[in-house]
């Protein structure tokens, strides 16, 4: 066996070929049998089927505020007083960290305006959103902080009575689900 | 793992028999009978030791544990005020689990000053540093999975701010979030996840443990000189010299566990924590377990806006940039020379550097607003500086004392000294 010359064989012979090509047979296969081990981490079918949920807000007066549960996480519905929507809008669009709406009813670029925040013309002074601050995670407190808003007690993240991010490291204003009143006093998030 | 000439010799036929067909009994005695360490080591090298140790306990009790801890979010509270109350040593068993947590993290952090002080980290150790790291990071996230499963206030909030750290991570940072939990929000999905790789980990931990050692072993132990070992005068034997010490560190460090367990067991927790989860309520101050502090003020410090990265993601970098940072550390440090008892400048900002993790660790228990931000972003641009500037330049600017010619002229120098001042005092 010896005494054959490697440089008289050719550059590229079959062999070398057929080593590639069970090699990216392999590698290919690896990656397919691992998915399943990945993919199972993911929400399962169960949690990612999309629950709505129907809410009676006849009962919250203005200054009262509703949380509710939906999808595992806080809702916030608040029925807004006059104060504070007001003080909402004598916020000039410059002075927020975060100018988009962030409203899921809405265009993804709607400025976020005191009016595209609240439930719509008419309904201004409802509030409705996923009470979960955008910094990590935690639920703000209410009617707390420097802007009479909402207070994120992890880290500081201080909202105003819309819900827009004003101080402190969450970078977002407070998401507004899909949900619309399915009359006066039902509202149905999802 | 000697890496070299094995001084073993069967004594009987049974150890012949097997030293010729798996020679397990060789391996221990050339790792830990024969083995030469420095004759110079003091009591701040017996914490690779008692790390071992306390490995052990937390498998040990956690194993026991898991057999009466059900990992549901309808009864894994219950479950484990089950174990406090009604399981036979339960009691015990918990409170040396959760306290040995915290143990096992006071003895990784003098383990892993005392190589920052000696500069265990430079060559040919780096690897020996990397395996350290990789260890404390896999640590990091035992213990974090661990303190989810008890499914009180503290356990859900926590795990709640720490997976929300990967939301900061443009485009893919909501699917790995959602990746992680499972879900949404932290439920019950997470839990049995968690559970199952908080078994799994301390396995893993165990075997890069090997790894480290092995790696300990093929370059030998360094030393408070920081001279490399040149004689044989300069070694004693593992045992008995390196085995009484160690054992003798270990009795001390478990009387004070024992203290902990027996007489402050909640001492290290916190109140919140025996409160049921509740996904609808965020205790008013969340912290994290006293050994995360330092890197979680580091977290809340940035609360500006760095170009092009906003505070959140800025703040996310940061706190995995402080430990990974460390893995670089053998290439960061310049000096030729090893330990900081001949580096009087780095001496000073070593220490500056202990009181400044320690003064995070104080801000991180604090809330995030006032006064306590400026701090945390002061303390967290020296912990930067420290490996990022100082460790670097100090190499070039600094005149290290006369080094001694080898560990034993080192140490009868030392005591030369003390016998003259024997001779003046008399």
């Amino acid at each position: 066996m010896s005494d054959i010359d490697s440089t008289q064989m050719p550059e590229h012979t079959r062999r070398d070929f057929l080593y590639v090509a069970t090699g990216a047979a392999g590698a290919v296969g690896a990656a397919a049998a691992l998915w399943p081990f990945i993919d199972q981490m993911r929400p399962d079918a169960s949690t990612r089927a999309l629950a709505s949920i129907q809410v009676d807000v006849s009962g919250v007066e203005p200054g009262m505020s509703l949380t509710v549960k939906w999808r595992g996480q806080p809702v916030f519905i608040r029925n807004r007083t006059e104060a504070e929507i007001e003080a909402a809008r004598q916020v000039p669009l410059s002075e927020l960290k975060d100018p988009v709406a962030r409203n899921a009813n809405l265009n993804a670029d709607a400025p976020a305006t005191d009016l595209s925040r609240s439930a719509g013309e008419g309904r201004e002074n409802w509030l409705v959103m996923i009470g979960i601050c955008t910094h990590l995670g935690c639920v703000p407190l209410g009617q707390q902080g420097d802007f009479g808003g909402w207070f994120c007690p992890c880290h500081g993240s201080h909202y105003d009575t819309a819900g827009r991010i004003r101080k402190g490291p969450a970078p977002e204003n407070m998401a507004i689900p899909t949900f619309e009143f399915i009359s006066d006093t039902v509202i149905q998030i999802g | 793992m000697s890496g070299g000439h094995s001084t073993y010799t069967p004594k009987t036929g049974l150890g012949r028999w097997m030293d010729a067909r798996l020679p397990l009994p060789r391996l221990i005695y050339d790792s830990f009978v024969a083995y030469p360490v420095p004759r110079n080591l003091n009591y701040a090298y017996t914490f690779g030791g008692i790390l071992t140790l306390m490995l052990a306990v937390q498998i040990l009790t956690g194993v026991v544990l898991a057999m009466h801890y059900a990992a549901n979010t309808e009864i894994a509270f219950a479950s484990v005020e089950k174990i406090m109350r009604d399981v036979n040593s339960g009691w015990l068993l918990r409170y040396m689990h959760a306290n040995g947590a915290s143990f096992f993290f006071i003895a990784v952090y003098v383990h892993i000053f005392r190589g920052l002080y000696y500069g265990s980290y430079k060559a040919p150790r780096e690897l020996l540093w990397i395996l350290g790291c990789i260890i404390y990071l896999l640590m990091m996230a035992t213990a974090f999975m661990g303190y989810v499963l008890p499914w009180g206030q503290m356990s859900f909030w926590g795990a709640t701010v720490i997976t929300g750290f990967f939301t900061a991570i443009p485009l893919v940072g909501d699917w790995i979030q959602q990746l992680l939990l499972g879900g949404f929000a932290v439920d019950n999905p997470t839990l049995n996840r968690f559970f199952s790789l908080h078994y799994l980990l301390p396995f893993m931990i165990a075997g890069v443990v090997v790894l480290h050692i092995w790696a300990l072993h093929v370059t030998g132990q360094t030393n408070p000189t920081g001279i490399e070992v040149k004689h044989k005068t300069d070694t004693v034997a593992f045992t008995p010299y390196a085995t009484v010490k160690d054992a003798f560190a270990m009795v001390v460090f478990l009387l004070v566990f024992a203290y902990f367990i027996f007489y402050i067991p909640n001492y290290l927790g916190h109140p919140d924590n025996y409160t049921e989860a509740n996904p609808l309520q965020t205790p008013p101050h969340i912290v994290p377990e006293w050994y995360f502090l330092p890197f979680y003020a580091i977290l809340r410090a940035i609360t500006f806006n760095i170009g092009p990265i906003d505070s959140k993601l800025g703040g996310v970098l940061a706190m995995f940039g402080s430990i990974a940072v460390l893995f670089v550390v053998p290439w960061l440090d310049t000096s030729k020379v090893r330990s900081a008892v001949y580096r009087p400048w780095y001496k000073v900002f070593f220490w500056l550097f202990v009181a400044d993790a320690i003064f995070l660790g104080w801000l991180g228990s604090n809330p995030a607003e006032g006064i306590y931000v400026a701090m945390a972003q002061a303390a967290t641009a020296y912990y930067f500086a420290f490996f990022l500037i100082i460790m670097p330049l100090l190499g070039f600017f600094e005149t290290p004392r006369r080094l001694p010619n080898s560990i034993t002229e080192a140490v009868l120098e030392k005591k030369g000294t003390a016998a003259e001042v024997r001779t003046v005092e008399s």
